[in-house]
């Protein structure tokens, strides 16, 4: 991490909004480039993501999911470790969502069972980052190889268990068979009609609520908890954390379990809130969509859900584009993230020096750093 | 006297210079490294430059390797104009340099290291062998014992001190630069260095030694320049001139090097240490059977060269690493390989720790000031509740500390990287003993801090001891330890040489027992 | 015995078949990491070259001019990859992870504007693509050699020209790196860029070069599976063989000839993982072709964690050169 001379603000909004501004701009030319007009997406996207009824519903559901992954990817930042396993622990989140709600469903409470279902979530997904940690820190293995590894990995395991012993019988798709009436977590289409309102069909569901909450949590873990100085003191430097005490090891091994906790409460939206059965590849790469959420929101939770709005906006406008465009499909959101991460992560001091030349003529450094 | 050489006339013919700089200036944002620096080196001298950390030697000569471009000036080789836009250009008019840090591939060999970058055609096998000819004969010249076939990583650091110079040699160095050479050598491999230097000098190579040692300077340069806070203060002939005016020249008064405090009023042992060893991953007894008291009311000095177990036994001490053999002892507890202490247990006693790094360890550097300055001590119930933390009340402290300490500038928000060495060290010396502790180690207190500072620091230290507290001060600055100590330990390969105290004891004799000579057969070779 | 016997031939054919692409990946990531840049964008490279290389073999009805063209683009993908990391520092693996999201979201779309069959390029004719080739006297060795004859012809002939080319850019990579000059400069900057700098050499410069030859290999790795073993390009068709690759780098310990082992290891899995599924095994019980594709991963995780014999990475690697001051 480089320490940036230029004033606050422009580190934490001019630097991003311009390197958005430049992913976005590089967008519109290919899609010129490909002979349709970037304005007429946009304008189709924006619509989709805001105006249709519904629409909204849809963008605020992506965005749920953007949350807890981008959330998963900055508290690992925090203590400089590269989670990019958010689909395995997402994928493993779902497992233990399943595994507790089909095997006490029907024994316990439902609410009971909802409760124990996303503390599942948590756990497996927890697990599932424990281990890349543990093995990076006792046995240094590279957390970046370890988490794609681990990707892989439960991706095999879900397809094993879902097409084998988790299998709904009569059933020719992998998933298991539906979880008993009522665990669920309710849609809000369907609380506001009851109150009276209708703001037509969307999964968005309390997850919402949930990783909102989850957004406080983290900012009150990392900037105002003993843990959460020593997860920062010990990213910046671990021989700092070694003097003070503080074993980078347990806290790389923590700090990645918390992470992998986050990422797993993904399924509680995609399966609690929706599917209400665990399938294949819900996932469908929001692990990945979390690194763009977390580099665009400078890993702090308010940042993150501006940025996993915006992404939520992409999804659910690129799913419109499919019905207004012969040549846009949603896969121009995939290039657009990989812009997004490309501009606002691997080139996100692109734009210093031409910034540190706008400002630091006008603002002179006041105490010289003559060490 | 210090003109003289500046005003030599450049004449028609041959440059008398092997190197001139003419008013090079460099800055680093705000900083100024080089401010209108002026160097002539004659041919076929040693050159020695002097002055103290942060002066701007690395940076000059770094500018004369190519490294960096001047912001403005002229550099001359053999009184042609040269401009050097990379190292290339300076190796190519017979530059070499020898860097503090050396630049060698740990993994390759020694002559792997030696031709990487001018290894001749595109197959590797003609070079290397065209190279081991070569080097052979450069070896007997200058007696430059080296085994080209080890592995780098595995040889002595004088050693690999030889493959940098053959390095350079190698690429026809005539002139060659050696920045801080000595820091990381025991006094017989400096002493083999200054026989090679000599060889080279008989050869005819011209030869810049930098380095902030005044007896180095004295015992092998022919001329010597002095810099003080990136300007050139002083040039002349070495025989011209003596140690106290150089050390006046290098920090631009009298000097305090003299200093000697009052020794303290002694009270009880507060820590007691009893055969402590550590053996490292590699299997290397880095620190062998310390034994000592510390009392309170005493600074203890452990003088020694870098890197001869002093780290270790701080390390151990401060609850870092567990030793691996024997114990130590805090009142009444015991801590030894199995008897776990930890550096928050260690605080807990009543024991502080200035680290030696303060830019690795002492500081997290990204962190604002007030955040670094409860490194290790968040948990105390003043900064916050329960699991939690108050950043006002933390602003509050670091605020009251800046004030009493006289950290410059008195700004809590401000990020640690961005104060200077001596603020810097300031802050962390003000957090370690503003827990009032009973016991303080103290590491390299002022590595590479302003004059002004390093009094402030010294002043505190004593206070720190007349209030009570016990100190053990480890410092590679004999200096330091003479000025501030009551009793010295010297340490050599991780053993303690002997303990002195300060009343009985020379600068001789101490560089004896730092070179690896026993206290009793230092006093008997005195007698 | 004998059926078993050609079985395991048939087993090894099409282990090199599968492990083809690894190889030219795996080559591509020594030479990227030895150099001291983390490529996780093997993946991404060889998916966009795969759609490159079908698009245009397509369009001039060439292979070789689609090759070249594939070539190029995993060049240039290579040279933003460096632009972020080598130029303007940026964190290697994001810049990877970016190329690849990038890959599979643009060759779909250009696919479509293109060709407008949801996301494939039209299938290759014979003549536009890169074809076994038999090699001489195979019936005559069947018949007349004991032994051999059948594996001449049922492992070594009727291969593309691609597979012998990567089984020999393991011999070039072997040779370049250790014994050439470049190959000597190349592991330094990847160990300690200040050695290459003070002594003159640009680490700027040897990085890129490294990352071009990697663009190149990766370039071959997707010619080879939209127009030598696919007639045409399939959506996300490199199906992470580029991560694999990357795994049996690391599993080699990047070195060339034991990283070749690697993804003939992690080939013959996943050849072994295509025959398996529901046959009994002794003992063991009923093998699961889902978990034996895990097992590459798997491994090198277990490896990476060192309980195989210690691993040790280019020192330098990830870390941007930064000159000190």
């Amino acid at each position: 991490m480089q320490a940036s001379r230029l004033p606050r603000y422009v580190d934490i909004c001019v630097i991003p909004i311009l390197n958005l501004l430049t992913a976005l701009f590089v967008a519109g030319i290919i899609i010129a480039i490909i002979g349709e007009n970037p304005f007429t997406a946009l304008s189709v996207m924006l619509k989709g993501a805001f105006v249709y009824k519904g629409g909204l519903g849809y963008t605020l559901f992506y965005t749920t999911n953007f949350i807890f992954t981008g959330l998963a990817v900055a508290v690992a930042f925090h203590a400089m470790l590269f989670n990019i396993g958010g689909e395995g622990q997402a994928a493993m989140g779902g497992l233990g969502i399943g595994l507790v709600a089909l095997s006490l469903g029907g024994i316990l409470p439902v609410l009971v069972v909802i409760a124990l279902a996303i503390l599942g979530s948590a756990l497996f997904g927890a697990i599932w980052g424990f281990i890349p940690g543990y093995l990076q820190a006792k046995r240094g293995s590279h957390i970046v190889i370890t988490t794609i590894m681990f990707n892989f990995i439960a991706s095999a395991i879900m397809v094993w268990l879902l097409a084998g012993m988790l299998m709904a019988p009569n059933q020719m798709s992998p998933e298991t068979i539906s979880f008993q009436n009522g665990v669920m977590l309710w849609q809000f289409h369907d609380i506001l009609n009851r109150l009276g309102f209708d703001i037509g069909r969307s999964p968005l569901n309390l997850s919402f609520v949930l990783a909102l909450i989850c957004c406080f949590l983290v900012w009150l873990l990392i900037w105002r908890t003993h843990l959460g100085y020593r997860i920062r003191a010990t990213g910046f430097s671990p021989k700092a954390s070694t003097y003070a005490g503080y074993q980078p090891e347990t806290i790389i091994i923590i700090t990645m379990a918390i992470s992998g906790a986050l990422a797993g409460m993904m399924a509680v939206n995609e399966i609690l809130g929706v599917q209400h059965r665990v399938i294949l590849n819900f996932t469908s790469g929001y692990g990945f969509t979390g690194i763009a959420v977390a580099l665009m929101g400078r890993n702090h939770p308010l940042g993150i859900i501006f940025a996993s709005l915006l992404f939520g906006a992409l999804f659910q406008g690129g799913a419109e584009l499919d019905f207004e465009f012969q040549t846009i499909t949603r896969d121009m959101v995939v290039m657009i993230q990989g812009l997004i991460i490309l501009f606002s992560g691997a080139l996100a001091y692109m734009f210093n020096p031409m910034l540190e030349k706008l400002f630091l003529n006008e603002e002179r450094l006041k105490e010289p750093n003559n060490d | 006297m210090k003109k003289k050489i500046l005003e030599q006339k450049n004449g028609g013919q041959k440059s008398p210079f092997a190197v001139s700089l003419k008013s090079i200036c460099k800055s680093f944002g705000p900083v100024r490294a080089n401010d209108e620096i002026c160097l002539n080196v004659s041919s076929g001298t040693i050159h020695g430059i002097i002055g103290e950390n942060g002066a701007g030697k690395s940076t000059l000569m770094s500018i004369l390797y190519g490294f960096y471009q001047p912001d403005s000036g002229d550099i001359q080789v053999d009184g042609k104009a040269a401009i050097f836009k990379q190292p290339s250009d300076a190796i190519r008019l017979g530059i070499g340099m020898v860097h503090q840090h050396f630049m060698l591939v740990p993994n390759f060999t020694a002559l792997e290291n030696i031709i990487l970058g001018s290894e001749g055609k595109m197959g590797l096998k003609n070079g290397l062998q065209n190279a081991k000819l070569k080097l052979e004969e450069l070896k007997s010249t200058y007696g430059l014992e080296v085994d080209l076939d080890n592995v780098t990583e595995d040889l002595p650091v004088g050693i690999q001190q030889r493959i940098e110079i053959l390095k350079a040699l190698y690429r026809g160095a005539r002139v060659l630069i050696l920045d801080e050479p000595t820091g990381v050598l025991t006094p017989q491999e400096t002493d083999q260095l200054f026989e090679i230097l000599l060889a080279l000098k008989s050869e005819g190579v011209t030869i810049l030694l930098i380095t902030h040692k005044l007896h180095e300077i004295m015992a092998i340069t022919d001329e010597v320049s002095v810099m003080r806070q990136g300007k050139m203060v002083a040039n002349t002939l070495t025989k011209k001139t003596s140690p106290e005016w150089l050390a006046e020249q290098m920090v631009g008064r009298s000097v305090l090097v003299n200093t000697k405090y009052e020794s303290g009023k002694v009270g009880s042992v507060a820590l007691s240490a009893d055969g402590i060893g550590v053996t490292d991953k590699r299997g290397f007894d880095s620190l062998k059977n310390a034994t000592f008291d510390l009392r309170s009311g005493e600074i203890l000095g452990i003088a020694g060269i870098a890197g001869n177990g002093q780290s270790e036994l701080l390390s151990v001490l401060s609850g870092i690493t567990p030793p691996s053999r024997g114990n130590f002892r805090i009142n009444d507890k015991i801590f030894d390989s199995k008897n776990h202490c930890s550096p928050g247990l260690m605080r807990e006693l009543g024991l502080s720790h200035v680290p030696e790094d303060r830019h690795a360890e002492g500081l997290v550097l990204p962190f604002q000031a007030f955040e670094s300055v409860i490194l290790g001590y968040e948990k105390n119930p003043s900064f916050g509740t329960g699991f939690f933390t108050k950043p006002e009340q933390i602003q509050a402290h670091c605020a009251r500390l800046q004030d009493s300490f006289d950290v410059r500038p008195q700004n809590p928000t401000l990020i640690s990287s961005q104060f200077s060495g001596g603020n810097q060290q300031k802050l962390v010396l003000s957090r370690e003993i503003s827990s009032a502790p009973k016991i303080l180690l103290v590491g390299q207190p002022t590595r590479g801090v302003d004059i002004g500072a390093i009094e402030f620091i010294h002043k505190t230290l004593i206070k720190m001891r007349d209030s009570g507290c016990a100190i053990l001060l480890v410092s590679v600055e004999l200096e330091e330890i003479l000025s501030l100590s009551d009793r010295i330990l010297v340490m050599n390969s991780g053993e303690i040489m002997g303990i002195v105290s300060k009343a009985n004891t020379t600068k001789a004799m101490l560089g004896k027992m730092m070179a690896g000579i026993p206290l009793e057969k230092a006093i008997e070779e005195k007698n | 015995m004998t059926d078993f016997w050609f079985q395991f031939l048939l087993a090894l054919d099409s282990t090199l078949r599968v492990a083809t692409p690894l190889i030219f990946c795996a080559m591509a990531g020594i030479f990227s990491e030895r150099s001291g840049i983390i490529d996780i964008s093997l993946e991404g490279k060889m998916l966009m070259a795969a759609f490159v290389a079908a698009a245009t073999a397509y369009a001039t009805g060439s292979a070789w001019i689609g090759a070249i063209a594939a070539i190029i683009v995993s060049i240039i993908a290579s040279l933003i990859h460096g632009f972020a990391c080598i130029i303007h520092r940026g964190n290697q693996v994001i810049s990877g992870l970016a190329i690849n999201i990038l890959a599979s979201g643009l060759t779909v779309i250009i696919g479509i504007a293109l060709f407008r069959q949801g996301g494939q390029t039209p299938t290759l004719p014979r003549t536009s693509r890169f074809n076994s080739l038999e090699l001489p006297f195979v019936d005559f060795m069947e018949q007349n050699v004991p032994i051999f004859g059948i594996i001449y012809k049922e492992l070594l002939s009727d291969h593309n020209i691609l597979v012998w080319a990567a089984l020999a850019s393991v011999g070039v990579t072997f040779y370049i790196l250790f014994k050439t000059t470049f190959g000597l400069r190349l592991r330094a900057v990847g160990e300690k860029p200040e050695a290459i700098d003070s002594a003159g050499i640009s680490v700027t410069r040897m990085r890129f070069q490294a990352i071009i030859i990697a663009g190149i290999l990766c370039g071959l790795a997707g010619v080879y599976l939209s127009t030598a073993t696919g007639a045409g390009f399939v959506k996300e068709m490199t199906a992470g063989k580029g991560y694999i690759a990357l795994a049996a780098m690391i599993f080699g310990k990047w070195k060339p000839v034991p990283a070749l082992f690697a993804c003939l290891l992690f080939g013959f899995l996943e050849a072994v993982a295509a025959r398996v599924q529901g046959v009994e095994i002794m003992l063991i019980g009923e093998i699961s072709s889902d978990l034996l594709i895990a097992l590459p991963y798997l491994l090198t995780v277990i490896l990476l964690a060192g309980f195989i014999g210690g691993v040790t990475p280019p020192r330098a690697i990830g870390q941007p050169y930064i000159k000190e001051r």
